[in-house]
């Protein structure tokens, strides 16, 4: 029998193979995957939080070879563990809440919730006798999601350190957020006042005296306001529902 | 060993015939990778896998696409092959696939590739396909290499992210060349290498 290349039967029969065959292949390989790609995203995360309390990669790097091991994703886990003592959710109310998966939490779909029922992850961290409280960040930049950590030092006002990242900023303007300098603008700024009150940041186009660390203003980046924007309503809209929690454990 | 004309399909896109700087094919995704030299590489090689296999997928079922839906047929094959491709990168090269994001999986969308399977593949045995992707994707990568070479020489004053451009000159009031981050100025080198590559070869320029 020659099968006719033209007929609409062998149109059908062939795209069903075709389709079928794709199908299972492409299933196959994102199961194959998935792993790698969850201790990825979970290694990132271990990274961010602890650069932000002055942990960078060279820093965990050196920490690695003075104990003459290379840096793999099981030292990063117990390098986090051994700085991350407590991660913790709280309310609006400044009350622990139990019962949470802090580290995986989706900020997003948190954000979703209407105020009252959601809960603010919080992690505290102790490097050299030192307290550290990191603030997940999630926002919305010009294109679309951008994220990040703050973290507090023991005054829980003062900002020791930050990083931001994004999905789509334009390259050479927005996405210059995740920059070091950019980094370095932010940090010593406060973000509550001395009596524990929220007073947020300002991303001030052209800011003249950058050297003022008690104005709460931070030079933005010339040319994509709308990245800056979304950086200032995201750590203000963040932040200020830890005033509560900040102020109980203050007293 | 290679034939004469094997290694004519093989070498012939790198120079002769690129599909970047003669065809001018696949100009968006050189604007936009082409940053940094790691992303370039990367993306580089990413291409050179899809074109080959999938020109060799193709060129195996060239006898038996259903003419009608051949179009289809040779995206489904090449998105298939990017989805491979962007899942490895994620699961082994987590940070250069972070920073070519959505442009992994706009190698579908990558003229050339479209354009090898419909203009060689359909016709071709598998391992003259295979040559021709291979060959059409490293001359695309070539290209990209250049690009980002001066692109992240002059803009950023590295090379694979490593400094190159001595703390001296910086302090002689030296300055990056912000500019060269800009897609503008990627079209603008690759504007350059075409101008280069056609005073070395008479024979590329169109007769009056």
């Amino acid at each position: 029998m020659k099968l006719d290349r033209n007929s609409n039967a062998y149109t059908y029969i062939f795209t069903v193979i075709l389709v079928t065959v794709v199908g299972v292949i492409l299933t196959a390989a994102f199961s194959f995957f998935k792993p790698y790609h969850e201790k990825n995203i979970k290694q990132e995360k271990m990274s961010d939080l602890m650069y932000v309390i002055g942990l960078n990669k060279d820093a965990l790097q050196d920490a690695a070879e003075s104990q003459g091991l290379s840096l793999s994703y099981e030292l990063i886990e117990q390098y986090f563990k051994q700085y991350f003592v407590r991660q913790i959710a709280v309310n609006e109310k400044g009350d622990e809440v139990s019962g949470v998966d802090v580290f995986n939490l989706n900020l997003k779909a948190e954000m979703k919730k209407p105020a009252g029922d959601q809960v603010y992850p919080l992690f505290i961290a102790e490097k050299d006798g030192k307290k550290y409280y990191v603030i997940p960040l999630y926002g919305k930049g010009l294109w679309d999601d951008i994220w990040g950590y703050v973290a507090l030092g023991e005054d829980l006002r003062t900002i020791v350190g930050i990083k931001f990242d994004h999905k789509a900023e334009t390259p050479g303007l927005g996405a210059e957020i995740t920059t070091e300098w950019f980094e370095n603008r932010f940090v010593g700024e406060t973000l509550f006042d001395e009596q524990g009150n929220f007073t947020g940041i300002d991303l001030v186009k052209n800011l003249e005296n950058t050297a003022d660390k008690t104005d709460h203003k931070v030079d933005a980046i010339s040319g994509s306001t709308l990245t800056s924007n979304g950086v200032e309503e995201m750590i203000n809209e963040r932040v200020r529902h830890y005033e509560a929690y900040f102020k109980k454990i203050k007293k | 060993m290679a034939s004469k004309k094997q290694r004519e399909i093989l070498f012939d896109p790198l120079f002769e015939n690129n599909p970047i700087t003669v065809q001018v094919l696949g100009i968006c995704s050189a604007l936009a990778v082409t940053v940094k030299l790691m992303p370039a590489l990367v993306m580089a090689l990413s291409v050179m896998v899809v074109l080959g296999f999938s020109n060799v997928i193709v060129s195996l079922m060239r006898n038996y696409i259903p003419m009608r839906i051949r179009i289809i047929v040779q995206l489904v094959v090449i998105a298939s092959l990017v989805i491979l491709v962007d899942l490895f990168l994620k699961a082994f090269s987590y940070d250069v696939s972070k920073q070519l994001s959505v442009f992994v999986g706009l190698i579908i969308t990558n003229c050339i590739v479209m354009g090898r399977l419909e203009a060689f593949a359909m016709d071709n045995k598998p391992w003259a396909s295979f040559l021709d992707g291979i060959g059409n994707g490293a001359g695309y990568g070539l290209i990209l290499i250049i690009v980002a070479f001066f692109r992240e020489l002059l803009g950023s004053g590295t090379l694979f992210n490593i400094k190159v451009i001595p703390d001296w000159l910086y302090e002689h009031g030296y300055l990056n060349n912000g500019m060269m981050l800009m897609p503008a100025m990627a079209l603008i080198t690759v504007g350059v290498i075409i101008w280069v590559q056609r005073s070395f070869m008479p024979q590329l320029t169109e007769k009056e």
